[in-house]
């Protein structure tokens, strides 16, 4: 196995090899036990571990925002009731996790890597739906585990720089990617989020807009499916939220989602349903 | 029999000194520059397309002169060792220092090993949370390593500018200010009586690693800001 220098020595000859600006092709050299996709010993059957759950994202006028609960379950256990499942992923983009968290967390992670990896070796930057491809490539490489039990399932979003609008991409386990137009949601929810979403969502909304729609569905999955965490006012634990638009990436603040999220929480006094 | 010609090695060595040496001082000069919010990067090339200058990780910068594809060698080693580490441990587990030591060892190495040593001079620099704790590092083609502190000038010319430099330099004040010397700096004669040269801001790399900036401090100056700047009048 190539292994990866410490502090000393001098670097080896993969690392100054010319060809490849893709991290995780650079990885599959260098430590290709750190790759996710290649891990083999794998033990026989069906393995628990926490599992994340819903994620929605909705585009707008000036681009798209993307929002998760913070709920990640095992079994019919809470495992984790402040987990974030929304990562930026670069700059312009930013991907969300339904599945098995530690497998996507790891993913994401080497996702972020790979996006900011091209860009400073090759000085620009990959467009929007190579990003989702890449993202793609590492899905698929971890269907023996889906086969297991262990997907991952995950939401992409971003702002097209060239196209100037919003895009969202969803993914299947064998690494399948599909666009999806106005909104989208995947996790255990997921139904129940896009039904909600299906109903309000109107074109051109504007990204505040956007945003309480994307924090409504959220409630209507948590409402109906137990493994999604609904907003938490007690604790003050709430959706996490991020926008893309022309200007970058961009999390809502704590204090906005919850002013967002009192207003939901109130109009549901009235009208549970929504 | 033929016997081969005996070299000392004190002599081999100084050969592949000077030889290194005669490339890097073909070279345009890049300089990097202590400003108030972080450290600022400055060389002379018309080349918009070859960096110079670029970003390795979220606080570490690398600037070079000498031949291109040497230096972009170890770029690219720099950029895949620091993202390495940074996954496999954590973003902060990154440091300028280690990232000199590696191209210390690898520059080393290639001087005594091989026939031809690299014609190049390299600086890595990181920002701290302060000026106090920001580092900067010169490596040269026989992997020696320096801590430099306020500057450093590196390529052809590099004496005078220099000179001109540690005259009027100082940390704390703002970036236009720091880069304005950094340009009267470079267009300094090469040579006594040579006519004073200008630069014009396409053949100017300028970048920056600014504190302020969150998680990624690299940013490259170009076209109005980089205009701006220069024509500002603090």
């Amino acid at each position: 196995m190539a292994e990866v220098p410490g502090l000393h020595g001098r670097l080896p000859a993969h690392f100054t090899t010319p060809g490849t600006s893709s991290f995780t092709d650079f990885l599959g050299v260098a430590a290709p036990d750190l790759l996710p996709s290649r891990r083999r010993d794998l033990p026989a059957g069906l393995i628990e571990a926490p599992h994340g759950t819903t994620i929605v994202a909705v585009t707008h006028a000036q681009g798209v925002v993307m929002a998760g609960d913070r709920r990640a379950t095992m079994g019919n256990v809470i495992a984790q009731r402040d987990i974030e499942k929304v990562f930026p992923a670069d700059e312009y983009s930013c991907v969300g996790i339904a599945g098995t968290a530690g497998l996507a967390v790891e993913i994401v992670r080497l996702f972020q890597v790979q996006l900011e990896h091209y860009e400073k070796l090759e000085g620009a930057v990959l467009s929007l739906e190579g990003k989702a491809n890449q993202l793609s490539t590492m899905i698929r490489g971890n269907l023996g585990m889906a086969m297991q039990g262990l997907a991952v399932v995950p939401l992409f979003a971003g702002y097209d720089v060239d196209m100037g609008a919003g895009r969202i991409f969803s993914y299947d386990v064998t690494g399948g990617r599909y666009e999806e137009h106005s909104f989208h949601s995947v996790g255990s929810g997921s139904v129940f989020a896009r039904s909600a979403l299906k109903k309000q969502f109107k074109d051109d909304v504007d990204e505040a807009a956007a945003v309480k729609l994307a924090v409504d569905a959220l409630y209507d999955a948590a409402d109906d499916d137990s493994a999604t965490g609904g907003p938490d006012l007690t604790r003050r634990i709430f959706p996490v939220v991020m926008s893309v638009t022309a200007d970058g990436l961009r999390r809502i603040p704590d204090d906005e989602v919850g002013a967002i999220v009192q207003t939901v929480v109130d109009e549901r006094m009235t009208n549970p349903g929504g | 029999m033929n016997m081969p010609f005996y070299v000392s090695p004190e002599q081999i060595m100084k050969d592949k000194s000077d030889f290194a040496r005669k490339g890097i001082a073909r070279g345009r000069s890049v300089l990097a520059v202590q400003y108030a919010d972080g450290i600022l990067f400055v060389g002379e090339n018309p080349n918009g397309a070859l960096h110079k200058i670029s970003e390795i990780y979220d606080r570490i910068a690398f600037a070079a002169v000498g031949k291109y594809n040497e230096f972009e060698n170890l770029r690219v080693a720099g950029v895949r060792y620091a993202d390495i580490r940074g996954y496999q441990y954590d973003r902060r587990d990154v440091t300028s220092r280690g990232l000199a030591n590696i191209y210390a060892q690898t520059l080393g190495a290639i001087f005594t090993e091989s026939g031809k040593p690299y014609e190049v001079e390299l600086v890595v620099a990181e920002v701290g949370d302060t000026q106090a704790e920001d580092q900067i590092y010169r490596l040269t083609y026989d992997g020696s390593v320096a801590e430099e502190h306020g500057f450093i000038v590196m390529g052809g010319n590099s004496e005078p500018i220099a000179a001109h430099v540690r005259a009027h330099h100082n940390p704390t004040a703002p970036l236009s200010t720091a880069l304005k010397l950094a340009v009267a700096a470079l267009i300094l004669p090469v040579a006594d009586g040579a006519e004073a040269r200008t630069i014009v801001g396409d053949d100017l790399e300028a970048a920056v690693l600014d504190r302020t900036r969150p998680r990624r401090a690299f940013k490259r100056l170009v076209g109005a800001p980089l205009q701006t700047l220069l024509e500002s009048k603090k």
